[in-house]
């Protein structure tokens, strides 16, 4: 047990040493180079930016925040609804895959306008952005669990005369678990990009205050390069928030049977 | 139905069945298996051994023939039949007492009354110790054993069991059988046993049936009249041997017939 934590602890001071020699190394360009402020600011202008406007930081993550949580709520409801229509026969599955196809190759920066115009400017429009953009990984991920269940439980269930319902709730759903979180982990990514990308198009009903992407767009204007990387910063911030609550959840619901959630004993040797 | 003759448990009249428009997987099967009797039936890898327990359980219709199982059709039979997959099919987010309630709690049976079924079918497997346990931390052959409480919980007077340890260790195997002859010297259920082993079909049985395959028909059958209750010893016996041997070669003769013709005119040739 020592030694895990002993382990984790030298991970981490890696990791930070490369972080800390990438910093260092972007200084010694600067210094070398002559690159003006605004074209590439210094890491330690970036981090007082960081500092000095956190609050506006903070303001826009909770906008972008809310709309990724939002669209990718509404990913997640609408497409374990959709998929479980799907698992009902290889007919519907025919018939609707190819718009669900669509779903996923259509470029998001195309339709963002759009769907701007249909609903109006907003928080409400740039979450239906963050929604379409990541539906199709939770539909396309949670109908191939829902249908790949070994045919022997399939007959198991109907040995004991079980209902349609019961093959769905006890048996399709809980296996198709596993595969919906491969979904959700996809989607919680570019629910993100799909919220920021609405928000270049959406702007604000208040100058300089909206989500990350609004206020990247404003930064950019302004040419306060500072600044604008403290956001990017924060977009990564907010990527990684999505990751790990999701990879959470994941642990938390299958740690207790899955496969994935088992340190094999050669891997925790090493 | 005669006074003077029960209703056989199962009772297969001239059944043929063929998938689509391919040839026939079972042609004309006739075969009666009385109350009390235990049948195994064995023959090579597609003599249609498999599909004969599909058919008596009704998750697939003869194409030709009809099937009793204590009088009813398969399908209004299955409350009385319990069937054991070669493997254990177990839900791996469920617990092995939940996995082992699920048959009663598919047939609707209050909690109470599933709570107690399934702690005494866990106590005649003697898996009592790791009811709270999840599949994934078993052996195979305690999955086996908790997939063979499961089916004793709904009381059946008709095990179908389709090559239940084939995926086991010799040993594992052994102990197991003779745990199968123990349940049903207790519990006095009919069963039809499909297996690749004749050591295992003569220990099990009061009647050994041989396929035989293109398309799969009976080609021998075999009383196995060892008293009971047999025990371990009786696999040392010469008796047992004697039978072993003679199951053989009528497995050899239905595997092929042609090659074992061949065979008696090469000699003939120059």
């Amino acid at each position: 047990m020592k030694d895990t934590v002993k382990r984790r602890l030298i991970n981490v001071a890696n990791a930070a040493a490369v972080f800390a020699a990438l910093l260092l190394l972007w200084q010694l360009a600067l210094w070398i180079s002559r690159v003006p402020a605004y074209i590439l600011p210094s890491p330690w202008a970036v981090a007082r930016a960081f500092v000095h406007r956190f609050a506006s930081i903070l303001t826009s993550l909770e906008i972008t925040g809310e709309e990724s949580v939002g669209g990718l709520a509404a990913s997640i409801v609408v497409g374990v609804i959709v998929a479980l229509i799907f698992a009902q026969s290889r007919w519907v599955r025919r018939m609707f895959y190819p718009y669900t196809l669509l779903l996923q190759t259509v470029p998001i920066i195309a339709i963002a306008p759009l769907i701007l115009m249909w609903i109006g400017a907003g928080t409400a429009a740039v979450g239906v952005i963050a929604f379409v953009i990541s539906l199709a990984p939770v539909i396309f991920n949670t109908t191939q669990g829902l249908i790949s269940v070994d045919e022997n439980l399939v007959h198991l269930f109907l040995m004991h005369n079980a209902s349609s319902a019961q093959l769905l709730f006890k048996l399709r759903l809980p296996h198709a678990v596993p595969s919906l979180f491969v979904g959700i982990r996809i989607a919680s990514g570019i629910a993100v990009i799909g919220a920021i990308t609405g928000e270049l198009y959406a702007g604000s009903a208040r100058v300089g205050v909206g989500g990350l992407g609004y206020s990247i767009l404003y930064a950019f204007t302004q040419l306060q390069t500072d600044y604008l990387f403290a956001l990017v910063l924060a977009t990564t911030l907010l990527g990684f928030a999505f990751f790990f609550v999701v990879m959470f959840l994941e642990w938390y619901c299958l740690h207790d049977w899955h496969e994935s959630a088992r340190v094999p004993d050669a891997e925790a040797e090493s | 139905m005669t006074p003077e003759r029960a209703v056989p448990m199962v009772e297969i009249e001239n059944v043929c069945k063929r998938y689509g428009a391919g040839h026939p997987v079972l042609d004309g099967i006739r075969l009666t298996v009385e109350k009390g009797e235990f049948v195994s039936l064995i023959g090579p890898s597609g003599c249609g051994k498999s599909t004969v327990l599909k058919l008596i359980s009704g998750l697939t219709a003869p194409s030709f023939g009809s099937i009793r199982v204590d009088g009813m059709t398969p399908r209004n039979a299955r409350e009385i039949v319990s069937y054991i997959f070669q493997d254990a099919t177990l839900l791996p987010w469920r617990t092995v007492e939940q996995n082992v309630g699920l048959g009663l709690e598919l047939e609707g049976v209050a909690k109470p009354a599933r709570v107690e079924k399934t702690a005494s079918a866990l106590n005649l497997v003697g898996l009592a110790h790791v009811a709270k346990s999840y599949p994934r931390q078993l052996s195979g052959g305690m999955k086996m054993r908790v997939s063979i409480a499961r089916a004793l919980t709904t009381n059946p007077r008709l095990l179908l069991m389709d090559e239940p340890f084939a995926a086991l260790d010799e040993m594992a195997r052994d102990r197991l059988n003779e745990e199968i002859l123990r349940l049903r010297a207790e519990q006095k259920w009919t069963a039809v046993f499909v297996t690749h082993s004749v050591a295992e079909a003569i220990f099990l049985s009061t009647r050994v049936v041989v396929l035989a395959p293109n398309p799969g028909r009976i080609s021998a059958e075999f009383a196995v009249d060892f008293p009971e209750p047999r025990t371990a010893a009786l696999r040392d016996s010469a008796e047992f041997d004697a039978l072993a041997t003679r199951v053989s070669h009528a497995l050899r003769a239905a595997l092929a017939p042609e090659e074992a013709a061949a065979a008696e005119t090469e000699g003939t040739l120059p």
